[in-house]
């Protein structure tokens, strides 16, 4: 039978298609799983907008659904029901160990380019917080480029948003 | 054309068009830094553009590529400051600080108007682009005062209160080449 609790625990082998440590449902793009039967409905939210994965993610999702003899049915909502606050502690500790700094917390605002500049931010590789802002965008839109100056490494920071 | 449709419209035209204007500098920008970073904000504005598309879409009963792509070229909302092609770098920096600015004011008052899909949207569009500010910050911070910055901001400025539209021949050429994958063949489905 599928049942919610299914749903979810099948939903978290399936991995983000660019960062492949760290789950959907880790990432916090799952945003509600609905089962009546064998019909699953599941509301998906872009991490960014222009988000070139958010296809493969809705495809992979069907995918391992269907899997487990589920109907699925998933949406996306351009809401803004995701920040990056919403990624797990458990995806957390996944995106450092695979070298890629998580977000800093969010809070009521933006960050400020002020605080992005300070040496605030921890080095995923050594622990150092002497890491300085290289690029504010990086290789995908979630991600900015820092370096280590402690030991002497570049390394992708997970943009808060 | 009703209210709601007509904001998306610009909004989404606007996005489309200084998208496909910063993508141009892909490759070519003066250092790797800002080949990444046009890349990504380019990336982003499209995101944004389709998203508000696919809400105008619904509005008027079609799709968000049908609106971006096969409107007749004299259709579109967009501000003339978003249109020119700028392939100097002064120029270029200073349409994404005036930009910017505007944008920021438009997005704040979407998210306080009295239309929760469209908030949540801005909302969204907001947090993204709050790195784009960032960009632009920091790259007015270090050009202030420089003459051929100063002189980009006073040529771009008057555009930014320039009427809405794409009846002329710089637009054309732009829908031209933004297009022609699109129109090489009829009835293919992407």
């Amino acid at each position: 039978m599928v049942t919610a609790e299914r749903v979810w625990s099948a939903l978290d082998e399936v991995a983000d298609p660019e960062i492949p440590v760290i789950s959907l449902v880790e990432l916090g793009v799952v945003r509600d799983v609905r089962v009546e039967g064998q019909h699953v409905s599941v509301t998906l939210t872009p991490t960014f907008l222009g988000c070139p994965a958010l296809d493969a993610m809705r495809q992979a999702l069907e995918e391992k659904l269907a899997g487990i003899g589920a109907d699925p049915h998933v949406t996306v909502d351009h809401g803004d029901a995701w920040t990056t606050d919403r990624i797990t502690a458990a995806g957390r500790e996944k995106l450092r160990s695979a070298g890629l700094a998580p977000p800093a917390p969010r809070g009521e605002a933006a960050p400020r380019l002020v605080q992005l500049q300070a040496r605030a931010f921890r080095c995923p590789y050594c622990g150092s917080t002497e890491t300085r802002l290289e690029n504010l965008f990086g290789p995908t839109p979630c991600r900015s480029i820092r370096y280590c100056e402690s030991c002497r490494q570049p390394f992708e920071q997970f943009k808060t948003v | 054309m009703n209210e709601r449709a007509r904001i998306l419209l610009e909004l989404a035209d606007d996005e489309l068009v200084i998208g496909w204007r910063d993508s141009e500098w892909t490759g070519i920008a003066p250092t790797l830094e800002e080949d990444v970073a046009f890349s990504s904000i380019a990336q982003n504005e499209i995101g944004h553009a389709r998203a508000a598309y696919e809400l105008a879409a619904r509005e008027l009963g079609t799709t968000a590529d049908e609106l971006a792509y096969d409107r007749d070229p004299s259709e579109y909302r967009c501000s003339p400051l978003v249109q020119p092609r700028l392939l100097d770098w002064a120029h270029a920096i200073a349409r994404r600080c005036l930009y910017e600015e505007a944008d920021r004011e438009r997005i704040t008052a979407l998210i306080e108007a009295d239309d929760a899909e469209v908030a949540a949207l801005a909302r969204k569009i907001d947090r993204e682009e709050a790195y784009h500010r960032m960009h632009a910050e920091l790259w007015a911070e270090r050009l202030r005062g420089q003459p051929r910055f100063e002189q980009a901001l006073a040529d771009l400025r008057p555009r930014l209160d320039g009427e809405r539209g794409s009846d002329n021949d710089e637009f054309r050429e732009l829908w031209e080449e933004m297009t022609s994958v699109r129109r090489s063949a009829p009835g293919a489905e992407w």
